[in-house]
């Protein structure tokens, strides 16, 4: 759907179904570079299964206009304002990577149901290299972000979506973006430092997913967050990188549904 | 610090999209010759049919052996992913299908595979879509010939019959500028020799018969999207950013974005018209994919020796190949394709058809047959085959003459091949 958020155009996937008040709400928050087509296949069962979905794409991402917004803290306002707009309270935020900041800085700011925290690290520093090449827009940067976003052996090993080069994807998605949206992503998640004062405020449930293979947020970087959550649990994908969504993308739903209750359990 | 690295081509060609098997821990790829797939359960069932989860339905849709091919051009192209078809013809209907409907037009190359051409400009007139075709030469004649019904620029990497080179940068500019993509059958050049989403290409296809598979012993294409091409922003594409009643209402771009083109190529394309590849056809082409980068440096130089024995044979007229000074495209050859201009080219043989029908009979080493791009080399004399109902005049409209031979220079002894067609210029000009 397409509505305006303080005068500039925002996009967010429905799963070709209108928002339902008596539904419950799942929101989706992407990745630095990504949209809302990470979230394709879980976001989509959602959907179809008893749920509001609303897959966002962030300011300057996707077909929401920009400029992006420069901090973790006002992203997660942002979503609030997007969520007031079209009327839904208390939802259920589902955030990968630089999304799963934005999750956690909304369930510590604002009500949330429950949140999953995907592919995710605090603090998530970025190499001052990667900085640098997204900071001179220069293809370097979408190469980390590629090759370091999966597993190591995604190049080499079969993509579950068939026909598919998950590199290739990453990579067009990147290409399409405006010069310095990329790095107005990697400094908003390089500079966000108040992770555990903001977990420490969380009160709903939160679930980790995590890739055992994940080279760019391995699972150890998220102990201190998990430790500063007062309810959480982990779920972790042994063979995933970072791109748990397209690498394992039953393993990510399957955790998800188990989460956040069925639509026979509603 | 030295960024992260991708895979060489070599190594993407022998392993991009394929694992050692889970099940069997089989090295090769195996064939999955099944026509469908058991669901685990109702569930699954739904959500596959309704792709909330990746997998397999039916094998006229997708199928895992065919997928190890479909991703591994992908990755050897830098493509977002890809679709296997029945042939290269399949696949250039299936990228016109998938873009447009009738009333529709293509700007299309002049030097094109005869193939093309006539789907372009006879069989696709009947659909209501319609083809100028402009010589490549000259880029800007693709600019003078669009219309404000233009969907598609599409061309050759190196055209037929006189190895045009493609000016892609160029013309894809000129695309891009039109909010249109340009779509290149990329079959001569393989993604070893050249690259043509590195360039500009939006879309590209092969006709995997030829080089991909390099034995000749199937017949099979293979679709490729870049992924980069912005369809929503191009506003000129309703299959793909309007709801489709075919599939849920489902706008495809709002769906998945950088794979629209393909999953609109594979849901409707692949399921309607039904031109997929047989799963033994894709370990076949699989075969001859890890070998490519072996094969073509050696096909490239095997061409480059008899065309230089050729330029130095007096029952030659002309040879026509990019790589020579003489050639037209010389410069950009030089500047697209450093790594060759691969092994299909023509010349011309003093004497016009007697001459050339007794070149064609006293080669021994040289098949004569209507292919190129097999490990064994080919030849065809199109004044006495697929041309043969063509005046002289004609002929010459088509760009070429009584006495235009084709070579595929294949694998054999260079030397022999040397041998084979000295043997056959003097009894030419007997």
């Amino acid at each position: 759907m397409n509505f305006k958020v303080e005068g500039k155009p925002v996009f967010a996937y429905t799963a070709d179904h209108e928002l339902a008040p008596k539904k419950p709400t799942l929101v989706f928050v992407h990745g630095a570079g990504l949209d809302h087509s990470v979230f394709a296949l879980q976001s989509r069962y959602f959907g179809y299964h008893g749920w509001n979905v609303l897959a966002l794409d962030l300011p300057g991402h996707g077909r929401s206009a920009g400029p992006p917004i420069p901090s973790i803290e006002a992203l997660a306002d942002w979503v609030l304002e997007v969520l007031k707009h079209v009327k839904i309270q208390k939802p259920g935020v589902i955030g990968h990577s630089m999304g799963s900041l934005i999750a956690l800085e909304y369930a510590a700011r604002h009500a949330a149901e429950r949140i999953a925290l995907i592919g995710t690290a605090y603090p998530m520093k970025v190499s001052e290299a990667f900085l640098e090449a997204a900071r001179n827009n220069q293809h370097a940067a979408f190469d980390m972000e590629t090759i370091w976003g999966h597993a190591p052996q995604v190049p080499l090993g079969g993509n579950p979506n068939p026909g598919m080069w998950m590199y290739g994807d990453t990579l067009a998605r990147l290409h399409r973006l405006a010069p310095g949206v990329l790095y107005n992503d990697l400094k908003a998640c390089n500079d966000y430092s108040g992770g555990l004062e903001s977990a420490a405020k969380v009160r709903c449930p939160a679930l980790f997913i995590l890739g055992r293979r994940d080279v760019m947020t391995p699972p150890k970087a998220s102990q201190s967050l998990s430790q500063a959550l007062k309810n959480s649990r982990t779920v972790t994908l042994e063979s995933s990188g970072h791109s748990l969504m397209a690498e394992a993308p039953d393993a990510t739903l399957d955790a998800l549904t188990e989460f956040f209750p069925r639509e026979a359990d509603l | 610090m030295a960024g992260p690295k991708y895979p060489g081509f070599d190594t993407l060609a022998l392993h991009a999209g394929q694992s050692p098997d889970p099940a069997t821990g089989s090295r090769a790829v195996p064939i999955y010759q099944t026509a469908a797939y058991v669901f685990r359960d109702t569930e699954h069932a739904a959500s596959l049919f309704n792709m909330e989860r990746a997998g397999h339905v039916y094998s006229r849709i997708s199928n895992p052996t065919v997928a190890v091919l479909e991703e591994r051009v992908a990755a050897l192209e830098g493509g977002v992913g890809a679709v296997a078809t029945a042939s290269g013809q399949a696949a250039l209907h299936l990228a016109i299908a998938t873009l447009m409907d009738a009333g529709s037009h293509i700007v299309a190359s002049t030097a094109l595979y005869g193939g093309s051409h006539n789907l372009l400009a006879y069989t696709l007139g009947r659909f209501g879509i319609e083809t100028t075709f402009v010589s490549p030469r000259d880029p800007e004649n693709f600019r003078r010939a669009l219309k404000g019904n233009t969907r598609l620029l599409f061309g050759e990497t190196l055209g037929n019959p006189g190895l045009d080179v493609l000016d892609i940068p160029a013309v894809a500019a000129i695309a891009h500028e039109a909010k249109l993509p340009l779509l290149v059958d990329s079959t001569f050049t393989t993604p070893y020799l050249m690259q043509p989403f590195a360039l500009g290409a939006d879309l590209l296809y092969h006709s995997a018969t030829k080089f991909l598979g390099g034995h000749g012993v199937a017949i099979a294409g293979v679709l490729v999207d870049s992924g980069r091409f912005d369809w929503e922003a191009s506003g000129k594409f309703a299959t793909l950013t309007a709801p489709y009643q075919g599939f849920h209402d489902m706008d495809f771009e709002e769906e998945s974005g950088t794979r629209a083109f393909l999953l609109r190529a594979r849901r409707e394309g692949l399921r309607d018209f039904g031109a997929c590849m047989a799963p033994m056809t894709a370990f076949q082409i699989l075969q001859g994919i890890e070998t490519l980068h072996l094969r073509m440096p050696r096909h490239v130089e095997s061409t480059r020796r008899i065309i230089a024995f050729l330029e130095k044979h007096s029952a030659v007229e002309k040879v026509i190949y990019p790589e020579l000074p003489s050639h037209p495209d010389y410069e950009l050859c030089r500047k697209l394709l450093p790594k060759g201009a691969g092994a299909v080219f023509s010349f011309e043989i003093k004497g016009g058809r007697p001459a050339g029908r007794a070149f064609i009979e006293a080669l021994r080493v040289f098949s004569h047959l209507a292919n190129v791009g097999d490990a064994k080399s080919l030849v065809i004399h199109p004044a006495t085959t697929t041309h043969y109902r063509m005046s002289d005049a004609d002929l010459k409209r088509a760009g070429i003459t009584a006495g235009t031979v084709r070579l595929s220079i294949g694998l054999e002894d260079p030397q022999d091949l040397i041998i084979d067609l000295e043997r056959a210029l003097k009894a030419a000009v007997k």
